[in-house]
This record gives C-alpha cells, structure tokens and sequence, in this order.
C-alpha cells in the first residue's frame, strides 16, 4: 500500500485539499458505482429470494449447454467461461491502459483502449448469440396435456419438472420468473457493456486528439476506467448466482 | 511520479512507476479462481442426484467465498481502491455492508414464502416431513 507515503502530520480537513486525495470527479465516479452496486444488487437479491421461494428451479447446466458451431452437444458451463474470460482479459487490458496513461505514454494508451473496445464488443456479441440461441431454442413441454415447443422467453420458461407422458420424459412449464429475470439481469448488464463500449470509444478518440497530452494528466482513462471495471466486477456475480450455483 | 499533476486539491500520488507484473500476477489470480469455481461447478454437474444436501450447500458456499476474493482483487488492484486513502475506502466499503443484512433477510423471507406455499399457509403439515400414515389418518377424521 502507498499509504505510506503521506506525509507526516498532513491535515486532512484543514481545507485546501481534497480530504480523499482524489478529485471530485473519481469521488463522484466511485459513488456512482456504489449506487450501481446497489441498483445490482437489490436485483440480484430478488431472483434469489424468487428462486428460494419456489420448489423447482431451472438448472442451469441444461439451461446454457450450448456452443456456436457445436450442434446440439452437451457443453455446460463452456460457452460462459468463455465470456467470463473475455470480460477478465478486457480488464487486464483496461488496466494496463490506465498504467500507460500514468506514464504519459499516448500510443500505448491507444492500443491498450483497442483492445479493451475489442474485448467489449466480443463479449456483446457473445451474449448476442446467447440470447438468440435461448429465444428460439425449441423444447418439447407439456402444456395442457399436449406437447408445445417452447423457446426460453420473459413469458416462457421450457424448464420446469419432468413427467412421464407417452412413456418419454417431458418437461413442464417452470416458473415464469426465470426468464424475467435472467433477461432482466444480463440485459442491464449487457446495457452497462455497451454504455462502456461507447464510454472508452469516446477515450480512446479524446487521446487520439491529444486532449489529455494537453490536459497534462490521463485521470478521465482512469474514470473510464473504475467504469469498465465495474462492469466487470459485476458479471463476476451475475456469472456466480445465473451460471454457477 | 514528474508530470502527473492532475489537480492541486491531490496532496500525495501513489507510486505508478512500477512495472505491469504486479497486473499481470492478480490476471493469473482471477484466472485460476475463476477454473476453480468452475471445477467446482462441473463437480456439481457431473455428481448431479449423487450428493447429499451438505455437501451441495458447502460446495456452493465455496464457490461464493472464491467470487467474494475474486470482487477484492478486483476491486483492490484493478480499480487501484487499494492505493486510496483509508477514509475514502471506508465510505466505499463500509455501506456496502448493508448487503449482508439485505442478502440474509431475503432469502430467509423467500424460503419462509416456500414453507408457507407447500403448507398452504401454515394450515397443514409440510408433506415432506410427515409420514404418510398419519396424513391419511388425518384426513379420515
């Protein structure tokens, strides 16, 4: 920790200084994200208290067991680490862009904010192909003793408890809530990738400008930054309490 | 730290000369955190009906705790709290306690919604754990 570098006897509320040793703009960035947190959170905490309120829930290992270009194999799990390391890269790129900018160094705070937009956009696009998979997946469900075929939707859930009908397993209608809330979550999520997409276009074109170089400092690829991160940060809970457990 | 002079209100500025391997080692940290859980979670899958109630609910506790280090070095590192001074971490951190009141009394009520739903509101006895015999005899009467 640098904390060790005040220095001995510093007044933090005598005035003439920020009492956090940061600007007004990452303090305000840093609380925003705390609402945001919140915002998340009380969703996340209402699916789990819909989901311990219910006797079945979809298990998600047969929910998101597919792969692009991998036909109808069983792959759980698979498809969703790949997002969860595509989201983790973007951050490590990301973060080495924010080191670059302390060091003033603009081409390097180029390439690092290419490569996190990449990192971003493939992430959409994967939850792109996710969703479209999952609205027009066809399973058989018994509905009314007849069999439908029913994508996963906000107002069809193909995943509830299986019965005997005609001597074949078939499942039932589960509970409406979990296409809810599964679009809900991972599309405010998606929301916030896509707003940080266009958050570090607009950086990586200002440092292109050379607006920071004049500036003299890079803090707003710092901010940017505490964004990016968070939406990370995020998806490490969605990933946890939609795919995991 | 030279030309790094964002605002006069800043009074000291971490060290950033440093080198990337400190980045590059918490990518590594996340990275394998994260093929633990997912270990766990195939663990899960692949065992599926074969385990008891303990071992499913202590496997998933785990895979909590590791998300939980996961968010610290996140958010200690990548997002450079860490490097803040301790009175700017605690306003970030200390209200986010909150949760764990909120995640506990929710889930508490959700499961209470359960019990209340397979008893019909508390009026019959929850199926699951009575014997059939004194159901039948029950409805007799």
């Amino acid at each position: 920790m640098s904390t060790t570098a005040i220095p001995a006897g510093t007044k933090w509320w005598n005035g003439g200084r920020s009492p956090f040793n940061a600007s007004y703009g990452k303090v305000m960035m840093w609380y925003f994200l705390m609402s945001d947190a919140f915002t998340f959170g009380a969703f996340l905490i209402s699916y789990g208290t819909i989901r311990f309120s219910v006797n079945h829930w979809a298990d998600p290992n047969h929910v998101f067991n597919a792969f692009p270009f991998a036909g109808h194999a069983n792959l759980p799990l698979a498809f969703v680490s790949l997002m969860t390391f595509i989201l983790i890269f973007s951050s490590v790129t990301m973060v080495l862009a924010v080191h670059e900018g302390h060091k003033m160094n603009r081409k390097g705070v180029e390439k690092y904010m290419v490569l996190t937009i990449l990192g971003g956009l493939a992430f959409l696009s994967c939850q792109a192909w996710e969703w479209t998979h999952l609205i027009t997946g066809d399973h058989a469900v018994l509905v009314n003793g007849q069999i439908e075929h029913w994508g996963t939707t906000v107002s069809k859930n193909p995943w509830g408890p299986e019965v005997m009908f005609n001597g074949q397993e078939v499942a039932t209608p589960g509970p409406i809530a979990f296409g809810g809330y599964f679009f809900g979550i991972t599309g405010f999520h998606g929301f916030h990738v896509f707003s940080g997409v266009v958050i570090n276009i607009v950086m990586l074109i200002k440092t292109r400008l050379g607006h920071f170089d004049q500036r003299g400092h890079y803090e707003m690829i710092e901010k940017a930054g505490l964004y990016w991160h968070f939406v990370d940060l995020v998806w490490v809970f969605v990933f946890l309490c939609f795919y995991l457990v | 730290m030279s030309s790094h002079s964002s605002s006069s209100e800043i009074t000291f500025h971490p060290d950033h000369s440093g080198g990337t391997s400190r980045i590059w080692k918490i990518f590594w940290v996340l990275s394998v955190l994260t093929i633990i859980e997912l270990a766990l979670g195939y663990f899960l899958y692949a065992k599926h009906g074969h385990l008891g109630y303990a071992t499913v609910l202590s496997t998933k506790v785990i895979i909590g705790v590791l998300t939980l280090l996961k968010a610290y070095y996140i958010v200690s590192v990548f997002m450079h709290l860490g490097d803040e001074v301790r009175n700017m971490i605690m306003t970030i951190v200390v209200p986010l306690c909150l949760f764990i009141w909120f995640i506990i009394a929710f889930l508490w009520d959700g499961n209470s919604w359960k019990v209340l739903r397979n008893t019909n509101a508390g009026s019959r006895p929850n199926i699951e754990h009575v014997a059939p015999a004194a159901v039948e005899k029950g409805a007799k009467d």
